[in-house]
């Protein structure tokens, strides 16, 4: 029962590549910018639980709710500070900014603290081996697997049952339009921002706490393979970016249970060039048609 | 007669640039360090300019350029140390490979738009490189050992012609093709430009002078190694493009060799270096987004009137 567990160990991988992706998919959704400092703002929180655990001796949950909080605040600063002058700018220049804006955290992190590792604590999450159909389960990927899940359940209520997350898919839908309506759009998109630097920030203790390792790099592979997963599902849609990193997650874990796990990077990227070649617009995306 | 004469001028400027720097390093007034960097900066130049020709001029945005840059590396460092063919027709075996990698990529890929068309060259960069770290025959992970052969006469004939072609490729009837598909691709389409045709041109033309470039860049280390390659050095070849001004050729040049420059005072500074280039590029991306020159051309200063816009 091999692959039983490898799939439920991709299951809880592809489960924080989700997390990322839900980050990147409602950015794009609402102002078309893929957002490539949300793998830095990921990374940054997983150092934000590191520090909470290790120096205040918070349990993983506190740690969890504070890295979630300052890595709102620390998405809304990046697209004040670069991303809000780009409403009106090319595609270009934006992409360009947003990778600008990535390397700039990844740096400065790494002159401010230094490029070594560090380690995150062996027990922040109960490990214990559950037998499962005769699968040796890790109590660790069923845990990220219940916090993913409700994180992605509270989203959806704020989505579809606030006030506030009305106002996102009207952005998203019009913006002009919403503007229209007497909608405050910049306070809007700053929101989206926030909920999606904090769910990148709690998939960054999420990682921490599973992989230990943490690096001031370590946001680039993931964040990339969350954008691959939110491509996958469609870009903007937001239950596509779920099951985008869950397939994601999924695959790589096979593919590294059929011996080839020195592959599995490119099985993400080749992934992502077939859903583009072949259906562009994701598993759940709408086809839009480009007009004059 | 009117066309052919900023043609002279530019083989003069180039004649001149090369018996200087020739004069320099024979003379032994210039040591192995600085004529290390001039073969550098030239190399940079090189992947400057193909990567405006796709970028610049036909508005197609590949991040992968390090992809072909690989690939012509890879394929004629092969070529001399495996099959001990001459220097120069590695290069050129390098980047014949490297463009038929280009066309390989670039007709799938070139039908998707903007962002999605960055990811994708992103994507194939990285799977290249992947590829590279797991055949042993070119050394995986540990490398490949190269012998030096690069010169500045290699480089700089390599250069000439590299900016000659794709000078001449953007003021012929196939750039100014390729400049209204970057402008407006459908209206193009309904001009009838054959847009993927172009599209898909520029980009193999594009990769083969990357190969080019790596050809040189891998006879000018002793080692070769896949981690060369990653996104750091796409990114590094479009900061040249994108600070010289997206649509100019002399302004990626510059850019280039101030770069170069630059990057290698701060060699020792690693961090500092890149903190440095990732501000520079938010804020003239910020305050100027066409970058330093625009689509103009410096050598637009030397006419007597001035260039009326859509060059």
């Amino acid at each position: 029962m091999d692959w039983l567990q490898q799939l439920i160990n991709g299951i809880s991988l592809g489960s924080i590549y989700a997390l990322i992706a839900l980050g990147y998919t409602m950015v794009y959704g609402i102002i078309k910018l893929i957002n490539f400092a949300h793998g830095d703002v990921f990374m940054v929180g997983a150092f934000i639980g590191f520090y909470a655990i290790t120096g205040w001796g918070l349990s993983f949950l506190p740690a969890l709710i504070i890295s979630m909080a300052v890595c709102a605040v620390f998405g809304v600063l990046i697209e004040r500070i670069a991303y809000k002058r780009l409403r009106n700018a090319t595609r270009i220049a934006a992409l360009i900014t947003a990778i600008g804006m990535s390397l700039l955290i990844e740096y400065l992190m790494i002159y401010i603290r230094g490029a070594q590792p560090e380690a995150y604590p062996a027990d922040v999450l109960p490990n214990k081996a559950i037998n499962l159909f005769g699968a040796q389960i890790n109590s660790q990927s069923l845990f990220i697997l219940l916090t993913s899940i409700i994180l992605m359940i509270i989203l959806q209520f704020i989505v579809h049952r606030t006030k506030m997350g009305k106002a996102m898919r009207a952005v998203s839908l019009d913006m002009d339009a919403a503007r229209l309506m007497g909608i405050n759009v910049d306070r809007t998109i700053s929101f989206t921002f926030a909920i999606g630097s904090a769910l990148a920030g709690a998939a960054g203790v999420v990682y921490g706490a599973y992989y230990t390792k943490i690096e001031p790099l370590m946001g680039v592979i993931p964040g990339l393979k969350a954008f691959v997963a939110a491509v996958l599902g469609g870009i903007g849609s937001i239950p596509g970016a779920m099951v985008g990193g869950i397939i994601l997650g999924s695959v790589e874990s096979l593919v590294s249970a059929a011996g080839f796990s020195l592959w599995r990077d490119a099985a993400a990227f080749i992934i992502l060039i077939l859903i583009l070649i072949f259906k562009p617009s994701g598993i759940f995306g709408k086809n839009t048609r480009e007009k004059v | 007669m009117k066309k052919s004469k900023p043609f002279w001028a530019f083989v003069i400027l180039a004649a001149i640039v090369y018996g200087v720097v020739q004069f320099f390093i024979g003379s032994g007034l210039l040591n192995q360090y600085y004529s290390n960097l001039i073969i550098t900066i030239s190399i940079n130049i090189i992947l400057a300019v193909s990567l405006h020709l796709v970028i610049g001029i036909t508005g197609q945005f590949s991040i992968g350029h390090a992809g072909f840059l690989a690939v012509g590396a890879y394929i004629s460092a092969i070529a001399t140390m495996k099959f001990d063919l001459p220097f120069i027709l590695a290069i050129v075996i390098g980047g014949i490979v490297a463009a038929l990698t280009g066309l390989i990529v670039g007709i799938p890929t070139l039908r998707l738009r903007g962002d999605y068309l960055a990811i994708a060259t992103l994507g194939f960069a990285e799977i290249i490189r992947i590829v590279l770290f797991n055949i042993d025959y070119v050394g995986g992970a540990a490398g490949m050992q190269v012998s030096h052969l690069t010169t500045w006469t290699i480089t700089f004939v390599c250069l000439f012609i590299t900016v000659l072609v794709i000078a001449n490729f953007t003021n012929s009837r196939h750039g100014r093709a390729c400049i209204a598909v970057r402008e407006n691709e459908i209206a193009a389409d309904a001009m009838g430009i054959n847009t993927t045709y172009y599209k898909v041109l520029a980009f193999a033309i594009g990769s083969f002078f990357a190969g080019i470039a790596g050809g040189l860049f891998s006879h000018n280390f002793y080692i070769l190694q896949p981690g060369n390659f990653g996104f750091l050095k796409s990114f590094d070849i479009l900061i040249f493009v994108v600070l010289g001004g997206l649509g100019s050729l002399t302004g990626s040049v510059i850019s280039a060799i101030l770069l170069t420059l630059v990057s290698t005072f701060l060699a020792q500074y690693p961090e500092t270096r890149m903190i440095i280039y990732s501000l520079v590029l938010v804020i003239v991306m910020l305050y100027r987004p066409q970058g330093l020159m625009g689509t103009r051309e410096i050598t637009d200063l030397f006419k007597w009137k001035p260039a009326k816009g859509g060059n």
